[in-house]
């Protein structure tokens, strides 16, 4: 299966551009569908980024997070190659990870 | 704090916690935020979510209020034409910043999103909320175990909640 999660990181000297694209339907429970039926909330609850073992970044979202949501961030202490972990989990107990080498 | 031996030695170890509380919070601020955000660190939080308006939002998430700050920039379009997806970033002056939220003001639920930014990672996000209808976006910056805040007007057209 592919992999939910979309990611570019970039080492730029000391600091290191992350952006991130999830596809998610983040769902609010709030609007309905066509059949006048409320569609069910589902949403990524917590999104989490590790770097060389230690947290870099961590998310933590309600329903008011877009749609395929993105997210940019930076950090510093991590170089080239270094390999940087994305995980998320959502209200309904789906999750997924991903790894991405930091160019 | 586990046995219950009776009413008064309870309330007397409650009252003591307090005071642990209170002078840890008074005596060093730093130190006093860290433990509290340890604990906050690793849970989802929940509650905060469900608050229907900014301030209790912002009370449930950090337990203190927030002045505003002219060194932290929010960026937000004057008019987003989808509510749906509203391009949003904060970038901020602030040192030793450990949290980053956004509320939108009128939401169904106030808090969109919050950001622990951990020891050396820059004080910066970008990401895209839903708006329901023209109204503030406040982002919060905790930083050195103060709140900061930031407030911008975003003029929406067509709704994110809409069904």
């Amino acid at each position: 299966m592919a992999s939910s999660i979309r990611v570019r990181a970039t080492a730029n000297g000391d600091i290191t551009e992350v952006q991130a694209l999830i596809q998610h339907p983040m769902d609010t429970g709030l609007v309905k569908d066509s059949k006048g039926e409320l569609i069910p909330a589902h949403y990524i609850q917590q999104l989490k980024f590790e770097c060389n073992g230690k947290d870099v970044f961590v998310a933590d979202w309600g329903t008011a997070v877009s749609k395929d949501p993105y997210i940019k961030f930076s950090f510093k202490g991590a170089k080239k190659g270094d390999e940087l972990k994305i995980s998320w989990t959502d209200n309904k107990g789906g999750s997924d990870t991903t790894t991405a080498k930091i160019a | 704090m586990t046995t219950t031996t009776g009413p008064l030695p309870t309330r007397r170890l409650i009252l003591q916690g307090a005071a642990g509380v209170a002078l840890l919070g008074l005596g060093n601020l730093p130190f006093g935020a860290s433990p509290a955000l340890a604990a906050a660190n690793d849970k989802y939080p929940e509650e905060a979510f469900k608050q229907k308006n900014e301030a209790d939002a912002i009370k449930a998430l950090y337990g203190k209020t927030a002045e505003p700050s002219d060194k932290i920039k929010l960026d937000a379009p004057e008019i987003a034409e989808n509510g749906g997806v509203v391009p949003i970033s904060v970038t901020t002056s602030l040192d030793k910043v450990t949290s980053i939220s956004f509320f939108v003001a009128e939401n169904p639920f106030a808090l969109a999103a919050s950001y622990r930014i951990p020891d050396g990672t820059v004080a910066a996000v970008a990401n895209r909320l839903k708006m329901a209808k023209t109204t503030n976006v406040v982002a919060i910056v905790e930083a050195d175990g103060k709140l900061y805040s930031a407030t911008k007007e975003v003029k929406v057209t067509v709704g994110g909640c809409g069904g």
